[in-house]
Order: structure tokens, then C-alpha cells, then sequence
């Protein structure tokens, strides 16, 4: 259910890469009219975190592909290359196919293990470990840091990588299923994958794999009849069963673990199978845990078709019809920060209280390091722009990634294309503000 | 309720007798699973539906009926079988509901197979009815809560159970693996290049305008359709994306089996596959119970009362697409042609209008159905039926000659279903029925009549 | 019997109407807001225009498609609301227990309107008899009720007529009046109770909604 798109850049955006370049104001890094003419395709393009390289698939001459980053080729081309991601510690990589066989690229250069098909690249918290699912002779196989697990499965559908990268879970499909065996599949074929090591006991149904902070516990939601869902830590089912349940989150206390539960047509908040909460909620979700332990935010729904925030049971007053999107909590946890849309129109609210800006779209929200400031990259009439609480930079620019403060807070790294060509800057807060 | 009408509302009429092949068949999802149940286990599953999940509506629309029968006129089931009663609404619902409630969930094992094969293979939800009764009580969604209860027991019909738990395994209704889905969509863009050049489906493209959505069948039968969605798409010059991940599949069929539990993951999956691609609408192929799924019933459940991104029907799309300019049609489809209103989007969307602008827009020949709009007859493919699987297709090729009559009668020898199950159904129905015709999508037709700008072309 | 009918029953009887039709509305209103969707979905306008479709005789299509079965409904209907209030004899008791009374209807026109309603019933017994459809979701209740709203009409008829003892077709009229009352809010007869609210709902979902007509 969660894939690390979010997580990966968002970590960047957060924790931020130590070495950031915060004293050159301006770099003119690439020329993107430049390179749209030089090539007879170029696919959308990715930059890295610190802002310093932009990349895009390009096709060359010769019918193949490879990455333009910063203007320059790769060595390396490929029949078909595409899912560029930079890590979270800056390595370029991308899914490549050669002679019809699948792998992931690391900087240009493939890993030696080839399948028939490879995809999902995912990344720790820190980007020291990278895998990916892979399919060989119609079996399912997870790769890590190019190295592939003894096991393979019939199916493999969520992939979690931990923050240190200590652990990689997946949902796996152990025995395989015979056309519409309705009565096997609810026998169980589903489990958990850990380290290529496989639980003992198979379930109706797995979802999203969740990996406790300190990498040392795995959760996930299960399902063991119909209607009747549970949450599993280390293989260990929680006493109660609950009619729906959804993603489970880690507490940094000895890895209990809070997950959204639904028992007579309302949701609510439970830890270790119990309540946590009281309030009971039409719905409840993307629940998240501040920095320091102590504070759980999350995504709720007090009545049918109204939308906000619930912090430790207690809903913001303001509700929004349209959508509400998970919480962010600021660095010193005493702040929350979540996208809302109303009438279809987008904006950001900050401790129950929305900008009195909309936009077209808005990008998750960021804190300033001292938790006083939040910044969102936002879109209005196809161009791109900043705002900070609330204020709308008077510039907007072709394409943009999410900004980042500096570790004072007094300015933002800025990534975008400003007329044809792509700038890394380095903008004082009090710009924009 | 009160005593008396409790009393009053006492049936003295017995379950029916032996049924026939044209109605009942062997399927382990019935034949089997009633095996384990218990009547503790019926009598609680009802009661939980009856007292727990259901409210104002179940019990206003038992009270009020007045047992008229004005409803059965509108039922294709009814219609097609010679009138025979036992097909007309308020008859199915006689004959599940109204004794589950009168015996308190007293009902034993054989009642509850009848009831399934009543909920799922003899009424496609389709709601024409509650337009023809004077108190417009929703049959489909009775209807739907007797499959609730089935579901909640185990009991439903192999097929469409097995389509479910597609549903919940792989987010997507028929079991297509992660690579498969990527791989297929590689695939349709090379074939999208050899028709033009520049065709893409750009894949987790984040903030593109359009996410453009499909059902399963798409990649696993018929990937054409999605080569076509990109031609039209390049030349509209559309700013789109296709997720690389679940939640790419909008169709539902948990919705029809009762699990709505799997149902919402599944709706909740697509939605916030959207939100993470930061579009602002999602266009959906040419499917009916899908866009009913992912706007009125998936969201209801995850408690919004409209998507959190607005949802846009393919015929809606195409309509936009040839009013605004952005498509010429510059070779019209020339043989006699009719077209299905589905109805989760005429009578579900009120998209009938649009759909004519389009017939006419494209073809030639276009011959109109008679019913029509809201009032057209369903497909019977619908609601999950078809999804029952080869079981049920006698019963359902029997309950579905109205439509066969009138589409003879339009003379037209293709017909449009911008619809997955009315596609799929009104194919059935053309064999059985000998009908001489063949089905097309809009896209299918559209790619041929439009025009391919000279600098686009391969 | 004919005092207790006169006097306490009247009471009992428009006490448990008034009483039974007010509880009934107030669950029904209680347990539609446990129905997460009926409020959000109810719109004012396509409510209204669905039950303008459905209270005009021809105005939807169904109506048109049986043209008799209308045409005998909207008369057995509107006879049926609006004989026995702006009927003489009621007027002429309510002017003596509460000191007013309604505009009456001429004799002759009230007693044509309480044989189009005994005819109606007949008619629905026929069909319910005859037409394969109603038959197959009959049952007795079905007949009772019929009887129930036809009995009031019959002995009324009768008294009216004085042709046989007035004093005990009197009494019977009263009783049968009574019951009919009492059995509106608590038994299917209080489809007059929720028709406009399962209409209007009907047409908010699809009008508001689903942008369709439910007519
Ligand atoms: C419950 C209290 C009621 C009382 C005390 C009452 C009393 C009477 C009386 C005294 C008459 C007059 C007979 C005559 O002309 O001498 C009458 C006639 C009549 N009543 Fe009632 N009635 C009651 C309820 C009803 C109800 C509920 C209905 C129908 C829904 C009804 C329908 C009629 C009709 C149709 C006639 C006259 C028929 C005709 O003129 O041909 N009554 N009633
Ligand atoms: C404003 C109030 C009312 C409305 C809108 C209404 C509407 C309807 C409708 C729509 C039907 C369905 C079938 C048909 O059209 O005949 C019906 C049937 C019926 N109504 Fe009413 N009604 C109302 C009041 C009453 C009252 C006060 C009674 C009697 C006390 C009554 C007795 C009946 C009966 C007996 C039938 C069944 C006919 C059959 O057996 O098929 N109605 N009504
Ligand atoms: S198939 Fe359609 S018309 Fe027939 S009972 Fe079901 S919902 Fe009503
Ligand atoms: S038309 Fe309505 S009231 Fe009459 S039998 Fe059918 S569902 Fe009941
Ligand atoms: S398949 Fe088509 S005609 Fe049939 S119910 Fe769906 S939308 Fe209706």
C-alpha cells in the first residue's frame, strides 16, 4: 500500500544530505532546451537531493537509451532504460533492459545478475542499500545491492527496506494456487518474506510491510477470513481481530505497534490490539508519530464526507470535504502540517489553520529546522512556485522539486527550470516571505 | 417494527421447488461452502447485517413497499423470461430478504443458496426498477445487502469470489503480476510508435494533468485499448501518466460480491495512487461498474462523499476531446451502427447525451436504441453477473433476450458498449442470440477516425 | 357501544394515529442519519422534482405505460384523502366537539367518491387475484389491508344510505374507521407517511448525484 516513492523523497527532504553546498548562490547545471534539441527523446527528468545533478533518459542515434545528466552522456546505453531514481545518498540509478534481459543500473554501470524482468527500485533511509524485485523463469525473487535471495515465490507484491537497510520485507505468495481455487486461497497463501527467510504460518491476505525505526521488528496487516483482519509483529498475531484494519506504525518504545482498526462500522486507534484512542472515526489513517515519541497524528474523518487531522484523539475543528493528506510533523514535534483539499482547490493547513492561499496543487509540506516555518512547493495556472506559510514567491519557474531549508533555516534550496535551463540556487527565506 | 405489522407482513408462500438448468447450476462457491454452515452462523451473520450495517434505508424500504408489483415491468429478467413472476424485483426480494427478516435469521442452509443465486445471478443491480416503482425504492442496493450476508458466509459464486480475491491479493481483478502490468504498457507504447511516432505513456510521470486508469481485462486481453488511449492521448497533446504500481486497476467486482472491505482497500489503493502522482483527474477507460465503484460506492465506504480527485468517464473524456477540438474526425465510421447505454453511466452518470453527440460525431450510420437513455435495458453482464463465470451463462443468456430483441431491431450490424461488461455480455448475447453482429469500443473506433496530424505520424 | 364509539374510541384512535405517525417519522429519521449517506446525499430540488414526477398522474414513465392502473390509483387516492375530511357527516361532529369545521362536499359528490374508492379496492383484489406479477407477492395481509381502508368506506356508505340499522352500521363504521386510522402508522399503510421521503431520496441520488431522472 505505501510505496517509497514518499519515503525516499522525503527523507531527502528532511534529513537532508550533510553535504550540501549552502554558499554558492546560483549554479547553472544543465541546459534543457539544449538538450531536448540534441535528442530525439528525452523523458522527464529526476534531480539529486542536493540539487547538483539533473538527469534525464535520453534516447540516442543509434535507437538506444541512456542518462544525460548535467548535458553529459553515459558511456553506458541500453534498449530501454527508464525509472531513473537518485538514493538518498546521491547514486544515480535506473532500470535498464539489454538483450531482453532486466536489471538496475547504479551510476551507469548494471548489476551482473540479468532476469526477465526487474522493477521497484527501493532504498534505506540513508541509500546504502538498494533493492529490487526481479522476475526469473516465471518465479518472483527480491534483489538486494544486486544479490539475490536463495528463495523464490509465486508472487511477490509489497517490498519494505528498513531505515539502515538491516532488513528488507516483502509480501510474498508461498503456495501457488490453482485457476479460481477459492477454498485454497482462503486456506492461506499469502505470508511474509524477512531477510529471505519466510514466516512459518501463511494468511488470507498480507499488506504493507512496516519496519520498526531500529530495524529490529516487522509488522503487517493480516488478513485471516472474510472479514476478519488482524495486525502480525514478528509473526506474532495480536489477540484481537478486527473487521478492517489498516497500516500499522512502530511506537519507538520496544517496538509496540498503534495501527487504524474498524469494529462496528467505525474506526479508531489501537495499540497491541487495544484502543488507544477513544474517539471512533468514520475513517482514520496515515497515522504518523512525532520525532520525539511522544505525540500520533493522524489522517481522520469525524463525519461521513468531512476530512482533518486527529492529534493524540483530539480533531482539528476546520474540516475540508475533498481530501485530507497525511500529517507532518515539525522537527521539535510540536507542530503539524497537512495538505487539504476543499472544492477541488488545494492548500496546505498548519495546526488546524489553513492558508488563506489556494492552489492548483500542492507538494507535502516542509518544516524549517527551528520548526517556526512551513514551505510547500505549489502549482497555479501550469507554473511553478514556493510558499512559505502561507506567502506565494513572486517568481515561478517551468519545473520544480520540493525545497529544502538550511540547517539555520534562513534559506532554501531552490531546484527548478527557469526558462529552458535548470538552476540550482540557494535563496534567502526572506525572499520568498 | 410494531407488532401488527409484523403480524401483517407474515408470507405464507414456501421457497420455490426444484430449479431447472436455466436457472440453477453446480458451482462449488454455493454447493460447498453451504456445507459449513451452522445455523447459529446464519441466524448471527443476518442479524449482524440486519442490526449492525444496515439502518434507515433497509428497514424504510421493508416497511413501505407495498407489495404492487408496478416494479416488474422494468426488469429485463422479468421481461426476457416470458413474465414469469418469480423474476420481477419485489419478487427477489420476497424471496431473500423478506423471509430473512419474518424468520429472525432462522433460515437454513439451502435458503441461503437460493438467495445467492438469486443476489448474484438473477438481478444485475442495475436499478432500472427503482425508476418504475412509485416509491423509488432501491432494489439493487436489497439486492446488495443479501449479498452482503452471502459474502459474509462464504457463499458466493466460485467465479466471482475468485475475482475478488484477485481484487484483495494483487489490487487488480485478474491476478496480473506487478511486471506483467509494466511490462504490457512498455509494450502498447512501442506498438503506440509504430502508428505515431511520438506516442508515450509516460509511466510515474508526478504532477501530470491526467492519470488515466483501466480495468484488468486491459492488460491481460485486450492491450490494445491502451496503445489506442495513447495515440488519442498524443494527439490531443494531453500531459498523462500510467502508474507503475497497484492501484492502476479502477474495476471492483468486491463491490458486487459483498466484500466491502476489500472493496474500499482496493478504491482507497487507486485514489492514493493519484494523490502520490499529484494529478489533478483521473480519466477512466470505457468501463460502467468501474467508474460505480471508484465514485459512488468505493468512496462511500472510505467515507468521501465525492473522490478525493475528480473522476472522469471515458465517454465524458472523448466528448471533451471532439467538442474542444483537440480531435479531429476526419473518416467516419460508415456501416449501421447502435450503441449500449451502460447502465452505471446513463443511468449511473447521466452520460446518455454525450454519448450520441459521439455516435454521431464518429459514424454515419447511427441507429438509436429504443429504450433508451436511462430507461435502456441493462446487459445483464453487469453487477457481477457475468462475472459468475460459464455456470451461469445459460441463465443469464435466458434473463437477457429483451436486449437481444432490441438490437435486431435497430438493424445496425455493430454495436458500441463503452462499457468492459456490457462489451463482454452483448458479445454472449450476439452468439446465443444469433445476432449477426459484432461489439466495438468507442477508442476502437475513434482511432480510425481521426485525423493523424502529418508530423506525428510513424 | 355506540357512546364508548362516539366518544373515547375517536380519542384513542386519533391519538394513536397522530402518536404512531410522529413515532414512526422519528425513528425514521433517527435510523437514516445511522444510514451515513441519506442526509449528505439529500437535495432539496431533486427531491421536489421527483415527487412533482410522481404525484402527477402520467408524470412518470411508468404510469404511462399502464394507463388504467393510474387512472384508478390517483382516483382511489384522491377520494380516498379527501372524502372523509370534507365529508358532511364528519363536519358536522367535528363543528360539535371543537366548534369549527371544513368547507363540505355536496352529498351526492361524496357518495360518488366513496364508490370510486370501494370500486378501487375491488380492483386491487382483482388484480391481486387475477395478474401474475401481484400474485406472486401477495399474501393475506395484502387483503386485509385492502379490506381494512374498504370497510370504513363500505359501512360509511351504508349509515349514509340507512339501510340497515343506522345505530350498529354507525358504530361498525367508527370502529372500522378507528382501526384504519390506527393501522396507517403501523402497518405498510404508512407508505403515505414515508412515500415522499423515499422519493425524495430516490431523487437526490440520481437527480443530484448520479445526474439521471428517476422517472
Ligand atoms: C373515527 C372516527 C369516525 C367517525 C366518528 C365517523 C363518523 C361518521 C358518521 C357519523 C358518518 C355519517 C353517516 C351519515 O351520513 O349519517 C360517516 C360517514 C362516512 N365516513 Fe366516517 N367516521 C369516522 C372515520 C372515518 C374514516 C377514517 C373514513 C375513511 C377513511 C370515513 C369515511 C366515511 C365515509 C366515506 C362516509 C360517508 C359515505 C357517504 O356519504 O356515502 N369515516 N362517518
Ligand atoms: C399522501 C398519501 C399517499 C400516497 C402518496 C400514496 C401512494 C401510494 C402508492 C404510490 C401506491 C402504490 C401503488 C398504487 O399506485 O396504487 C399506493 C398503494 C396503496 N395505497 Fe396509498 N398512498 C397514500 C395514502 C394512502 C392512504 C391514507 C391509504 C389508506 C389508508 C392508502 C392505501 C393504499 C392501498 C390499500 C394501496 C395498495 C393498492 C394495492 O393493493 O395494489 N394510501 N399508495
Ligand atoms: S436486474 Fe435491475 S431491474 Fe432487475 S431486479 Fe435487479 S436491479 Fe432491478
Ligand atoms: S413497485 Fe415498489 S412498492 Fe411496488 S412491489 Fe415493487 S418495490 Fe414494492
Ligand atoms: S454491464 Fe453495462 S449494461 Fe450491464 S450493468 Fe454494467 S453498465 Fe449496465
Amino acid at each position: 500500500m505505501q510505496d517509497i516513492k514518499v519515503a525516499d523523497s522525503k527523507v531527502a527532504v528532511e534529513d537532508g544530505p550533510p553535504e550540501i553546498d549552502w554558499g554558492t548562490s546560483e549554479k547553472l547545471l544543465a541546459d534543457v532546451g539544449e538538450i531536448k534539441e540534441r535528442f530525439p527523446v528525452v523523458h522527464e527528468p529526476v534531480v539529486s537531493p542536493d540539487g547538483e545533478r539533473f538527469a534525464a533518459p535520453v534516447k540516442i542515434d543509434d535507437g538506444r537509451f541512456t542518462m544525460c545528466v548535467n548535458g553529459t552522456v553515459w558511456d553506458q546505453t541500453f534498449e530501454v532504460l527508464w525509472y531513473p531514481r537518485f538514493s538518498p545518498d546521491g547514486r544515480l540509478t535506473v532500470l535498464v533492459r539489454d538483450d531482453d534481459e532486466w536489471t538496475v543500473a547504479v551510476e551507469g554501470r548494471p548489476w551482473e545478475e540479468k532476469f526477465e524482468y526487474a522493477w521497484n527500485t527501493m532504498f534505506s533511509k540513508d541509500g546504502k542499500v538498494i533493492a529490487a524485485q526481479a522476475k526469473r523463469d516465471m518465479k518472483y525473487r527480491i534483489v538486494v545491492d544486486g544479490d539475490l535471495w536463495s528463495h523464490e515465490f509465486i508472487s511477490i507484491r509489497d517490498l519494505a527496506v528498513s531505515a539502515a537497510g538491516d532488513k528488507v520485507a516483502a509480501i510474498v505468495q508461498s503456495v501457488p494456487l490453482k485457476e479460481a481455487d477459492i477454498f485454497g486461497f482462503m486456506e492461506g497463501t499469502w505470508t511474509v518474506a524477512v531477510n529471505d527467510k519466510t514466516w512459518d504460518r501463511n494468511f488470507v491476505n498480507v499488506y504493507c510491510p512496516t519496519i520498526s525505526p531500529d530495524d529490529r521488528h516487522v509488522a503487517v496487516e493480516v488478513r485471516l477470513d472474510i472479514c476478519e483482519y488482524t495486525i502480525a509483529r514478528d509473526n506474532l498475531l495480536w489477540n484481537e481481530k478486527f473487521g478492517c484494519v489498516w497500516e500499522p506504525s512502530f511506537l519507538p518504545d520496544n517496538g509496540a505497534v498503534i495501527a487504524p482498526v474498524r469494529t462496528e462500522g467505525s474506526w479508531t486507534l489501537a495499540r497491541d490490539g487495544s484502543p488507544a484512542w477513544s474517539g471512533r472515526y468514520a475513517q482514520l489513517w496515515h497515522q504518523k508519530i512525532s520525532p520525539n515519541g511522544k505525540r500520533i497524528a493522524a489522517v481522520v474523518a469525524p463525519a461521513f464526507g468531512k476530512w482533518t487531522i486527529a492529534v493524540d484523539d483530539s480533531a482539528w475543528e476546520k474540516t475540508y470535504d475533498d481530501a485530507v493528506l497525511e500529517p507532518v510533523f515539525s522537527p521539535d514535534s510540536q507542530r503539524i502540517a497537512a495538505v487539504v483539499k476543499d472544492r477541488n482547490r488545494w492548500t496546505i493547513a498548519v495546526d488546524g489553520v489553513p492558508w488563506t492561499e489556494e492552489f492548483d496543487m500542492v507538494w507535502d509540506p516542509v518544516f524549517s529546522p527551528d520548526s517556526s516555518r512551513v514551505a510547500a512547493k505549489i502549482e497555479r495556472n501550469g507554473r511553478y512556485s514556493i510558499a512559505i506559510d502561507g506567502k506565494v514567491w513572486s517568481r515561478g519557474f517551468e519545473a520544480l522539486w520540493n525545497p529544502l531549508f538550511s540547517p539555520d533555516g534562513s534559506s532554501l534550496l531552490v531546484k527548478a527550470v527557469e526558462d529552458g535551463k535548470y538552476y540550482r540556487r540557494i535563496v534567502p527565506a526572506y525572499e520568498i516571505l | 417494527m410494531g407488532f401488527i405489522q409484523t403480524v401483517l407482513s407474515g408470507k405464507s408462500e414456501r421457497m420455490p421447488r426444484k430449479l431447472g438448468p436455466e436457472q440453477m447450476s453446480p458451482d462449488r462457491g454455493l454447493d460447498d461452502t453451504i456445507k459449513r454452515l451452522t445455523p447459529e452462523r446464519i441466524e448471527s451473520t443476518i442479524k449482524r447485517v440486519m442490526e449492525k450495517e444496515t439502518a434507515g434505508r433497509l428497514r424504510v424500504y421493508l416497511d413501505t413497499c407495498v407489495h404492487c408489483g408496478l416494479c416488474s415491468n422494468a426488469c429485463h429478467t422479468y421481461l426476457s423470461r416470458d413474465k414469469d413472476p418469480e423474476f420481477s424485483p419485489v419478487a427477489k426480494v420476497k424471496n431473500t430478504l423478506w423471509e430473512m427478516v419474518k424468520r429472525k435469521g432462522k433460515v437454513d442452509a439451502e435458503f441461503i443458496k437460493n438467495a445467492a443465486r438469486i443476489a448474484f445471478t438473477e438481478c444485475g443491480a442495475c436499478r432500472r426498477c427503482s425508476m418504475y416503482c412509485p416509491f423509488g425504492i432501491d432494489i439493487a442496493y436489497l439486492i446488495l445487502v443479501v449479498r452482503r450476508v452471502c459474502n459474509l458466509l462464504g457463499v458466493v459464486p466460485a467465479y466471482l469470489q475468485d475475482t475478488t480475491n484477485s481484487h484483495a491479493a494483487t489490487s487488480n481483478q485478474m491476478w496480473v503480476q506487478r511486471d506483467e502490468w509494466i511490462d504490457t504498457l512498455q509494450w502498447q507504447e512501442e506498438d503506440a510508435q509504430g502508428v505515431i511516432a511520438k506516442a508515450r505513456i509516460p509511466l510515474e510521470k508526478e504532477g501530470a494533468d491526467i492519470m488515466y486508469s483501466v480495468i484488468a481485462p486491459e492488460p491481460k486481453i485486450l492491450a490494445q485499448l491502451i496503445n489506442y488511449m495513447a495515440q488519442i492521448m498524443t494527439i490531443a497533446g494531453l500531459d498523462w501518466t500510467m502508474p507503475a504500481t497497484d492501484g492502476w486497476d479502477n474495476s471492483n467486482m468486491a463491490m458486487y460480491s459483498g466484500d466491502f472491505e476489500t472493496m474500499g482497500r482496493v478504491e482507497r489503493q487507486h485514489y492514493e495512487t493519484a494523490l502520490r502522482l499529484k494529478v489533478k483527474r483521473i480519466v477512466m477507460g470505457e468501463c460502467g461498474h468501474a467508474f460505480r465503484g471508484a465514485v459512488y460506492d468505493g468512496p462511500k465506504w472510505l467515507t468521501w462523499k465525492n473522490p478525493p480527485i475528480p473522476m472522469v468517464h471515458a465517454v465524458d473524456f472523448y466528448y471533451d476531446l471532439i467538442t474542444s477540438g483537440r480531435i479531429k474526425i476526419v473518416n467516419k465510421f460508415k456501416e449501421p451502427i447502435t450503441v449500449q447505454d451502460p447502465c452505471n453511466i446513463v443511468r449511473g452518470l447521466g452520460l446518455g447525451q454525450k454519448l450520441r453527440y459521439i455516435m454521431n460525431a464518429l459514424c454515419e450510420d447511427f441507429r438509436d436504441v429504443s429504450p433508451r437513455f436511462e430507461h435502456n435495458y441493462c446487459c445483464m453482464a453487469g453487477g457481477g453477473v457475468i462475472n459468475c463465470g460459464p455456470p451461469w451463462k445459460k441463465s443469464r443468456m435466458l434473463s437477457i433476450k429483451v436486449k437481444a430483441d432490441q438490437l435486431a431491431a435497430t438493424g445496425a450490424k455493430v454495436i458500441v458498449t463503452p462499457c468492459h461488461n456490457c462489451h463482454s455480455g452483448i458479445e454472449d448475447i450476439i452468439k446465443y442470440y444469433k445476432l449477426g453482429m459484432h461489439t466495438k469500443f468507442i477508442c476502437e473506433i475513434l482511432v480510425d477516425a481521426m485525423e493523424i496530424p502529418q508530423h506525428l505520424k510513424a | 357501544m355506540y357512546e364508548f364509539a362516539t366518544g373515547p374510541l375517536v380519542w384513542v384512535a386519533f391519538i394513536l394515529f397522530f402518536g404512531g405517525c410522529g413515532w414512526r417519522l422519528f425513528r425514521m429519521f433517527s435510523m437514516a442519519k445511522k444510514d451515513k449517506v441519506v442526509y449528505p446525499y439529500m437535495s432539496l430540488k431533486h427531491g421536489l422534482l421527483s415527487i412533482a414526477h410522481w404525484i402527477v398522474p402520467f408524470g412518470s414513465t411508468n404510469m404511462r405505460m399502464r394507463p388504467v392502473f393510474t387512472i384508478v390509483t390517483f382516483a382511489f387516492h384522491l377520494c380516498l384523502l379527501l372524502s372523509p375530511i370534507f365529508l358532511m357527516a364528519h363536519n358536522v361532529l367535528l363543528r360539535r366537539a371543537w366548534g369549527f369545521s371544513f368547507w363540505t362536499l355536496p352529498p351526492v359528490l361524496a357518495d360518488v367518491m366513496t364508490v370510486v374508492v370501494i370500486l378501487a379496492c375491488a380492483f386491487f383484489v382483482a388484480r391481486r387475484v387475477r395478474a401474475p406479477e401481484v400474485k406472486y407477492v401477495t399474501s393475506w395481509s395484502d387483503y386485509v389491508l385492502v379490506a381494512l381502508v374498504a370497510t370504513p368506506f363500505l359501512t360509511g356508505f351504508l349509515a349514509y344510505h340507512q339501510w340497515l340499522s343506522y345505530r350498529t352500521v354507525v358504530t361498525l363504521h367508527i370502529w372500522a374507521g378507528a382501526i384504519m386510522l390506527v393501522a396507517i402508522p403501523f402497518t405498510r399503510l404508512s407508505h403515505m407517511l414515508f412515500f415522499v421521503f423515499t422519493r425524495a431520496y430516490m431523487g437526490s441520488e440520481c437527480g443530484a448525484v448520479r445526474h439521471a431522472k428517476d422517472w
